[in-house]
């Protein structure tokens, strides 16, 4: 089965109009935003040297994105001498045909999954299911995307736009389809819900073969990859089938094994508000009679050798995946995940998607400028990626595109003008010998984007300028 | 010292009795306050809009505007932050305009050294704290202490109080629902303290939010925090 996907999206803000107006979508985030944000303030405050963890995770990550050419060489190396196979995708076709022979290799029908935002990023579910693979998430809230035909609108929590209740007629109708039916009196308890889920998943845990994984660090120096997770499915994923494939992006190396202290430490406090993840699992290729016998590494590029190249977008590379940004963003709360039309929703997702696929589309020329620029998302940021300078920087980008000659011509007037004093004290006069003309609403362009919704400010009857110059005649 | 107020254009062009009450102020406090008339706009608009070639004349005209002054004030948390925060990455000519640009309460508090500045305003306020001058030039307290000296005036805290009012500049009408819906939130928040006075530190958020308030006919008023200080026993501000 395949979840939907992410192509032709319509533009934010016509995306993000819907959202604003379904109440029962804006009462599912508000209530879990608070509840995240409250907790994640606990936990991040616990540590009195949170900060400097901050600026230790930026410099790590800085460090292994400067030298990024010699530590995947490294990684190759070392994974190989473990009994590894590394593969290189320089795109999502590249990496899925990979996959996709990999697992028809092992004889697998099927794959389980450990949740990965790498594979959502190209897509892999849907190009398994046209080499007639299936693919099955075993997160739960990742399970609960797929049985519903829908789409992830957060990197953490990919549920979080569904309640309890509809999480029970998800499963009631359509666990059956795919595996072991939920029970007909299933509640909307928690632990109910939990617990079907749990049913379903261990019948295709048993059975599968392959399992494929994405990866929260890759060290160089011992070829070790890093999954942390709270409910340990994935931890079934990773030690039960024969073959795993674990499909990483090239941003996630950490130089050294010791680094992991300090990610390990601002990942769950950022991401769960745990001071400790309860799953955390390494492993270095293959080790005889322990877990699979078979483990390939596919690095993947898809746009990030690009991003690496732009000395200003670079840093959002140094993203960990904790959500941080998403959980404080007051645009994301009111317009929902979906309205960014990527796999990375939220501030992240605005400066990420734009560079991985490019600003040439309606959705990734628009999603610069989803944002306030109050800078929540950087304060929260355990890794210091400055994201609303990221976001001007794309801005900037974007207006080059076709389709902003209006707006040039009026920030080019507005500069004249603006630079011309006179002039626009000449202006300033005028508006305020019509201000009894002046409406309080306007129906053209941006005017009317205002006026829809707010009263039009009133223009007084002399200008701070006028006024100076009769004081100091 | 010599001191020049930066208005900015927002208010120079709309809300002029916030720039007014910022010259009462000052002068009332003892400091000889200068308008230098060449000045207009810090040019943050274009910026944020991704038009950098754009901002650049209105950089060197501050630059050249405001050389010879120990100090400028602005009543504006957003537009000290553009200046101080952006404009070195814009041109390095304006490093030295840079530390000199000081938002109204960081000049009282940190330069006169005042918190109680002799105020009166017999009102239950509540105060919004825009988000550059809370996150970018780290405002802090400054705000709410100097309206806590203020004599008459009763201040209820802002529920979420740190979180955007959603003006955003262009943002605003590039994308107005969500601005809207965040304007809405922030209001109902206003509402919910009970207080008559909605207070700002930047005038361009209590635009978007006075906006929303007189169209829902709401009975909370914005006053910008320096008609608020500017206030006397003689002369109190709406």
């Amino acid at each position: 089965m395949s979840g939907g996907t992410y192509l032709g999206m319509p533009s934010f803000p016509v995306a993000a109009k819907t959202a604003t107006h379904d109440g029962r979508l804006r009462g599912n985030m508000h209530r879990a935003m608070n509840t995240i944000r409250t907790r994640r303030a606990r936990a991040v405050s616990e540590l009195d040297d949170w900060a400097q963890l901050r600026q230790a995770g930026k410099e790590i990550k800085d460090r292994a994105l400067r030298h990024l050419d010699e530590y995947l060489l490294q990684i190759e190396e070392r994974v190989t001498e473990a009994g590894g196979h590394v593969h290189w995708a320089a795109d999502a076709a590249a990496a899925n045909r990979i996959v996709a022979g990999l697992a028809k290799a092992a004889g697998a029908a099927e794959v389980v999954k450990i949740k990965s935002m790498a594979t959502q990023e190209i897509g892999l579910n849907e190009a398994l299911a046209a080499e007639g693979i299936d693919a099955w998430e075993t997160d739960l809230a990742e399970l609960i995307v797929q049985l519903g035909h829908d789409r992830p609108s957060h990197i953490v929590v990919p549920a979080i736009h569904r309640n309890r209740s509809e999480i029970r007629e998800i499963f009631r109708a359509e666990m059956g389809r795919n595996g072991r039916p939920a029970p007909d009196d299933l509640t909307d308890r928690p632990a109910d819900l939990a617990e079907a889920a749990r049913l379903h998943l261990r019948e295709k845990f048993l059975r599968a073969k392959v399992a494929v994984s994405g990866a929260n660090f890759l060290i160089a120096e011992t070829g070790t990859a890093v999954i942390v997770e709270s409910e340990g499915n994935g931890r079934m994923c990773l030690t039960l089938p024969e073959t795993l494939i674990s499909v990483v992006g090239i941003e996630k190396v950490l130089p050294t094994q010791r680094d992991l202290e300090v990610f390990l430490q601002l990942l769950p406090r950022s991401s769960t508000a745990e001071r400790m993840n309860p799953y955390t699992s390494m492993w270095t290729g293959v080790t005889a009679g322990d877990g699979p016998s078979d483990f390939h590494l596919v690095l993947l590029d898809n746009g990030r050798t690009e991003t690496l190249a732009d000395e200003v977008g670079r840093q959002a590379l140094r993203c960990i995946r904790c959500a941080a940004c998403l959980n404080v963003c007051p645009v994301y709360e009111r317009a929902g995940g979906h309205a960014y039309g990527s796999v990375y929703p939220g501030p992240i997702g605005a400066i990420l998607s734009p560079q991985l696929r490019g600003i040439d589309n309606p959705v990734d020329a628009s999603l610069p400028f989803a944002s306030s620029l109050c800078g929540a998302c950087y304060e929260a940021c355990p890794v210091a990626i400055d994201i609303p300078e990221v976001l001007v920087h794309l801005r900037e980008r974007a207006v080059e595109q076709p389709g902003h000659g209006a707006e040039r011509a009026v920030m080019n007037a507005a500069t004249w003008l603006l630079d011309h004093p006179a002039a626009l004290a000449a202006a300033e006069r005028a508006a305020s010998a019509t201000r009894k003309l002046h409406p309080r609403t306007l129906n053209l362009g941006p005017a009317a984007a205002w006026s829809d919704t707010r009263d039009l400010p009133e223009v007084p009857s002399e200008s701070f300028r006028a006024w100076w110059r009769k004081q100091h005649r | 010292m010599r001191v020049a107020l930066f208005a900015t254009c927002v208010n120079d062009a709309l809300y002029p009795s916030t720039a007014i009450a910022t010259v009462r102020l000052l002068e009332r406090l003892g400091v000889k306050v200068d308008f230098p008339q060449a000045q207009t706009c810090c040019g943050q608009p274009q910026y944020n809009s991704g038009y950098r070639k754009q901002v650049e004349p209105l950089v060197t005209r501050m630059v050249n505007t405001l050389a010879e002054y120990d100090y400028v004030v602005t009543p504006s948390g957003s537009c000290a932050a553009m200046v101080r925060n952006h404009y070195p990455r814009i041109d390095v000519k304006s490093t030295e305009l840079a530390p000199r640009m000081l938002e109204l309460t960081e000049f009282l508090v940190d330069v006169l050294g005042v918190e109680d500045v002799g105020a009166y305003y017999p009102h239950t306020v509540t105060y919004h704290p825009s988000c550059h001058g809370l996150r970018m030039l780290g405002l802090g307290e400054r705000p709410r202490r100097l309206l806590k000296a203020v004599r008459g005036l009763t201040l209820l805290e802002l529920p979420a109080a740190d979180e955007c009012c959603g003006f955003g500049g262009t943002f605003a009408v590039k994308n107005p629902d969500v601005s809207a819906a965040m304007g809405a939130d922030k209001v109902a928040h206003a509402e919910e303290t009970g207080a008559e006075v909605l207070c700002g530190a930047d005038n361009s958020c209590l635009m978007h939010l006075g906006g929303l308030m007189r169209r829902s006919g709401s009975a909370l008023r914005p006053v910008h925090l320096a008609e608020i200080l500017a206030s006397t026993e003689q002369e109190v501000a709406r």
